[in-house]
């Protein structure tokens, strides 16, 4: 308060003369009479962005992984180039930007709400691309979350057939929430719970270095849990690896129905023999089409219902509606004191019924796209129990293309594979 | 025949993918630019003090840049002295800055020079909010490009009061207060 006195004078010479233009400018400026010159700022460019680097070393890895799993059909080379990954886009670059978080940059570029550069968009196409021709080999040996999970996946048990596809509608949640909270511009979910980026980067809050530590251990039995039961990326890449056009077989030639591999995928994705099925009769067929097509729209209805019911709930993400609570709180009593955030608004120039109606828009907004998602998920169901239903007949193991990561533990466990490899040694 | 009916549809709908694909790409890449990064517009700070708390680095990224060009050169310094302090002096119980990160010295009749240490500031905001309630606020934070790590989400942006956080264009990668002709402050 001294300080005040003693710079009443000075603040009041300066409103005299009238030399503040600009409400900071307290004080003029001064001329030197020494010869004295301003010291340079130091405004360093940015060193490493997400640079082109990246981008070639993202492709190189991705072919890589393509041609050690399509024809090299080699384990321990595939984990081996999981090991790097882990260690270039892990731990040295301490795993961001990954495609997995990629997709949120490009939602909001599809919106228009932000420039997305080439790098971030290549992060985003190129493992969907190489999904398409060549299976999920991103999630095999490029994926920095999918690597750290395979390396502590030593002894995965396999889950129930049922347990795991109930589980597998998670990630289906979790892309429609990921969309939501990007279209209404709430932030990005899948960065803020990223289990793995704190261990990448030696630094995390505790809850989140918790979740992390406890998605790990569950991964010492269960395979992969992140990416099976929660990643949202990967729902785009077994929509893509569903209609490769290769993609990793158990066996290099024709199965001979040994049932050596039948537990060899802790991940779930091979497909077992149907050989009792008889197929569907014309009739039978058009019955359960009849019926499935009848079920989609009660099922998208279900869902766009409960978005319409659930939307306040999730809408208290966004930033301005919790602010808008929180002075509306403020003013009827509820709290007690301040947070940072509505001190910060408090001193600003919006007033209260800007902020209120800003967050009622913001609400609106909410209404109706959460109510898509719900349809969305509604259709999800639909079309997961018409595969379940219409599975067609199959006489060989094989790998079920959506879930298989391509990681090649399968490999081994085939006789054929390893006949091919006795009778070239013989050869030579 | 029905094999082939049934690779030329499989053909069809990968294509139809990558068409689809490539249009999301087409689209989200139509207004496309460089890189960008993350900056804090000095208008909008409000100084709570979070950069330094919720940077993922420790020390943050943010620091706190002084734009000689609108400083007062001031004796009696807002961004330097504390409110209480005894006397203007580089003692340190009269320092703001937690850190000591700020150092003084004397120009001439009645002039000094404040430098900020950068591998001393921690981002608090102390001596921004000094400035900016008994100065020219020409102290002000700003995300230090080179140790920035450019997460894709910005802890900080996210937990920003002011929503002064926001990616501007890696190539003008700072938002610095300059003088203009008329003395105003600007970006």
């Amino acid at each position: 308060m001294k300080l005040l006195k003693t710079l009443t004078p000075v603040l009041a010479a300066a409103a005299l003369f009238g030399g503040v233009a600009w409400a900071e400018f307290r004080f003029p400026m001064p001329e030197f009479q020494s010869g004295y010159t301003y010291p340079e700022m130091h405004t360093p460019m940015p060193g490493r962005t997400n640079d082109l680097w990246d981008t070639v070393l993202l492709a190189a890895a991705l072919g890589l992984a393509a041609w050690l799993v399509l024809k090299r059909r080699s384990r321990p080379a595939v984990f081996g180039l999981t090991l790097c990954s882990l260690a270039y886009f892990g731990f040295w670059r301490q795993g961001c930007i990954c495609p997995v978080g990629s997709m949120q940059n490009v939602a909001e570029g599809i919106l228009g709400v932000e420039v997305v550069s080439i790098a971030v968009l290549s992060f985003f196409l190129l493992p969907l691309i190489f999904a398409l021709f060549f299976g999920r080999v991103f999630c095999a040996a490029v994926c920095p979350l999918g690597a750290i999970q395979e390396v502590v996946a030593v002894r995965p048990v396999m889950l129930p057939r049922a347990v795991d596809r109930v589980l597998g509608f998670v990630p289906y949640i979790y892309l429609a929430l990921t969309i939501l909270a990007v279209s209404t511009g709430s932030g990005y979910l899948i960065c803020r719970y990223d289990p793995f980026v704190g261990f990448f980067r030696l630094g995390a809050s505790l809850n989140m270095f918790l979740a992390g530590g406890v998605l790990l251990l569950t991964g010492l039995f269960i395979g992969r849990p992140y990416c099976r039961f929660l990643c949202p990326y990967g729902v785009l890449l077994g929509w893509m690896s569903r209609f490769s056009k290769w993609h990793a077989s158990i066996t290099p030639r024709e199965c001979i129905q040994c049932r050596l591999c039948e537990n060899a995928c802790p991940y779930g994705a091979i497909n077992i023999p149907t050989p009792d099925k008889t197929p569907l009769t014309a009739k039978e067929g058009a019955r359960k089409l009849g019926v499935l097509l009848a079920l989609t729209p009660i099922l998208i209805a279900i869902g766009a219902l409960t978005g319409l019911f659930s939307y306040p709930m999730l809408a208290r993400i966004h930033p301005t509606v919790q602010l808008a609570s929180r002075i509306a709180g403020e003013e009827a009593g509820r709290y007690q004191g301040m947070t940072i955030e509505s001190e910060a608004f408090r001193a600003g120039v919006k007033t209260q019924d800007e902020l209120y109606a800003e967050a009622h828009a913001i609400r609106a907004d909410f209404k109706w796209k959460t109510a898509l998602c719900g349809a969305f998920l509604g259709l999800v169901i639909a079309v997961t129990l018409a595969s379940l239903s219409m599975a067609g007949c199959r006489d060989d193991y094989e790998t079920d293309r959506r879930a298989c990561v391509s990681c090649a533990r399968c490999f081994p466990y085939c006789p054929v594979e390893k006949d091919e490899v006795a009778v070239a040694e013989q050869k030579t | 025949m029905s094999t082939d009916k049934a690779i030329r549809r499989r053909d069809f709908i990968r294509a139809a993918a990558a068409l689809g694909v490539g249009g999301a790409l087409w689209k989200a890449a139509a207004p496309a630019s460089g890189a960008t990064v993350w900056q804090i517009d000095p208008q909008k700070c409000v100084q709570c003090g979070r950069c330094a708390t919720e940077c993922v680095l420790n020390p943050s990224a943010v620091k706190c840049v002084h734009s000689y060009q609108i400083c007062g050169y001031c004796d009696l310094c807002g961004g330097y002295l504390q409110p209480s302090a005894k006397a203007r002096t580089t003692g340190a119980e009269n320092e703001l800055c937690p850190m000591s990160a700020i150092s003084r010295t004397f120009i001439e009749d009645p002039f000094f020079q404040y430098i900020i240490d950068e591998s001393l500031c921690v981002g608090c905001g102390k001596c921004v909010k000094g400035c900016a309630l008994f100065g020219n606020s020409s102290l002000y934070l700003q995300v230090k490009q080179d140790l920035c790590v450019h997460c894709n989400e910005c802890a900080i942006a996210k937990a920003c009061p002011g929503d002064a956080y926001r990616r501007i264009p890696a190539e003008e990668a700072y938002l610095l207060k300059t003088r203009t002709e008329g003395g105003n402050a600007q970006e």
